[in-house]
């Protein structure tokens, strides 16, 4: 058995002085419902494990002037609570929501499910749809990029040796606007995405669209953008024609792997069929706002 | 090897242990205090008969590790009812039969008093859904969601005496 440090600092300074010291030897561990598997699978053999619970900016929730910032360890459970973060990103919550069982909620996190980088993870198309930002700490400082440019290839991000990621920005959406995130597994709980698709949508004053972002997960290395759908939808009503058209766009997009969940023309077949629902939803999502 | 000291509460008991940082709550719990009742199934966080509650929430507690409970209050199968004075769960899992084996039951009777003690009320498919993480190979789990709804009843009509006999 390799010897195994465990450090749970303060400050965001001090889980960067400890990245930098071990050099890629240590692993940031927020909730830890990925990490204490890879460890005890023997995937991973870190020397050092930094706690990030304990360092504020990853541990809160703090409403800014143009959004709401998520500590990265934040967990489901607790943002699943945030009734007011509910109502304005209803996709990011529910995807979040939709990871594991009652207990993995107690524990898994944004930022965890974010780093873990796995092509299927739920949240992630969710928060891209949503325009969402990563706040990286380093030693030159803190740097933002956009959640669509975090993840390289499955399991890689773009984290230095001596970065982590502290929050997750969700920039504040317009009036008319909502979105939705919707997932196929085998069963009905606790399984990974066969596919996930996440939509983000805006009306205009005739309720038609004015803006739509679509992101699938699972039908590629990483979540994917579907660059066609804006144009696709933006100026028309979200009716059978428009969705049908966005569908095929979906289909169009997806590079899928043949596995034990799904084959190549399955995954492909539904990415289709669930980002026309997320849409759906996104959209009676804004209609009944307007009714309030 | 280092060795973390961990001070936490245990069912309400102040403990302090020395554990290994790859030594899981699971482990610290079973092979250092004893406490035997939380089971261990899967290590991987699927089968949730390793259930616990830290700081009021439900987790696996094979997917914590023992140094991250240092400071937190721990709520394992030992600090649910007596052997003199059973849990409403854990009379109404002997009623129903909700458990053959038994390796399933603390998880289950632990994530379903968390779900009770937020929700005195719920329904047949919260109750599904919330322990969609506690995998059982016996039951068929019919009888464990008969067991939760009648103990959920039992202990709403507790709840009202409390309150009537405070009234008085």
């Amino acid at each position: 058995m390799h010897q195994m440090n465990f450090a749970s600092p303060k400050t965001v300074a001090g889980a960067i002085k400890l990245l930098a010291q071990n050099k890629g030897k240590s692993r940031v561990l927020a909730g830890g419902t990925d990490l204490l598997v890879q460890l005890r699978m023997g995937k991973i053999q870190p020397k050092v494990i930094i706690d990030i619970k304990n360092i504020k900016e990853a541990n809160q929730i703090t409403t800014e002037k143009n959004g709401v910032r998520i500590g990265a360890a934040v967990s489901g459970a607790i943002l699943g609570e945030c009734d007011h973060i509910k109502s304005n990103w209803p996709g990011v919550v529910e995807a979040l929501e939709l990871i594991g069982s009652t207990q993995i909620q107690g524990r898994a996190s944004l930022g965890g499910n974010l780093c873990n980088g796995s092509p299927a993870a739920d949240s992630v198309p969710a928060l891209i749809a949503n325009e969402a930002i990563c706040r990286i700490a380093g030693p030159n400082g803190k740097r933002d990029v956009k959640v669509q440019n975090f993840v390289k290839s499955p399991g890689k991000t773009i984290l230095k040796r001596d970065e982590m990621l502290t929050s997750l920005f969700l920039p504040n959406r317009p009036a008319k606007s909502s979105s939705a995130y919707l997932r196929l597994i085998p069963r009905t709980e606790m399984d990974i995405a066969v596919v996930g698709a996440a939509a983000f949508l805006t009306l205009d004053e005739n309720n038609k669209c004015l803006d739509a972002v679509i992101c699938l997960g699972a039908v590629a290395p990483k979540a994917t953008v579907v660059k066609t759908a804006k144009k696709i939808l933006a100026g028309n009503e979200i009716n059978n024609d428009s969705l049908a058209s966005l569908a095929m766009a979906c289909e169009n997009t997806c590079d899928p792997i043949n596995d034990a969940r799904g084959t190549v023309a399955y995954r492909t077949k539904v990415a289709g069929v669930l980002a026309r629902r997320a849409v759906q939803i996104a959209h009676k999502r804004i209609l009944e706002k307007g009714n309030l | 090897m280092n060795k973390h000291h961990v001070s936490m509460s245990v069912n309400g008991d102040p403990v302090e242990i020395l554990c290994e940082t790859q030594q899981t709550l699971l482990d610290c719990l079973r092979d250092e205090l004893y406490l035997t009742g939380t089971k261990e199934g899967c290590s991987t966080g699927d089968c949730g008969a390793c259930s616990v509650t830290l700081n009021g929430r439900l987790v696996c507690s094979c997917l914590v590790l023992g140094v991250e409970a240092n400071g937190c209050d721990i709520q394992t199968i030992e600090g649910i009812g007596s052997e003199e004075s059973l849990h409403p769960l854990q009379k109404t899992f002997l009623e129903e039969a909700a458990l053959q084996c038994g390796v399933c039951t603390p998880g289950f009777i632990v994530a379903a008093k968390a779900l009770l003690d937020e929700k005195p009320d719920p329904s047949e498919e919260e109750i599904r859904y919330w322990l969609a993480g506690n995998l059982c190979r016996c039951t068929g789990y019919d009888k464990i969601i008969k067991a939760v709804i009648k103990a959920a009843k039992i202990m709403r009509e507790e709840n009202e005496q409390r309150t009537n006999r405070r009234a008085r």
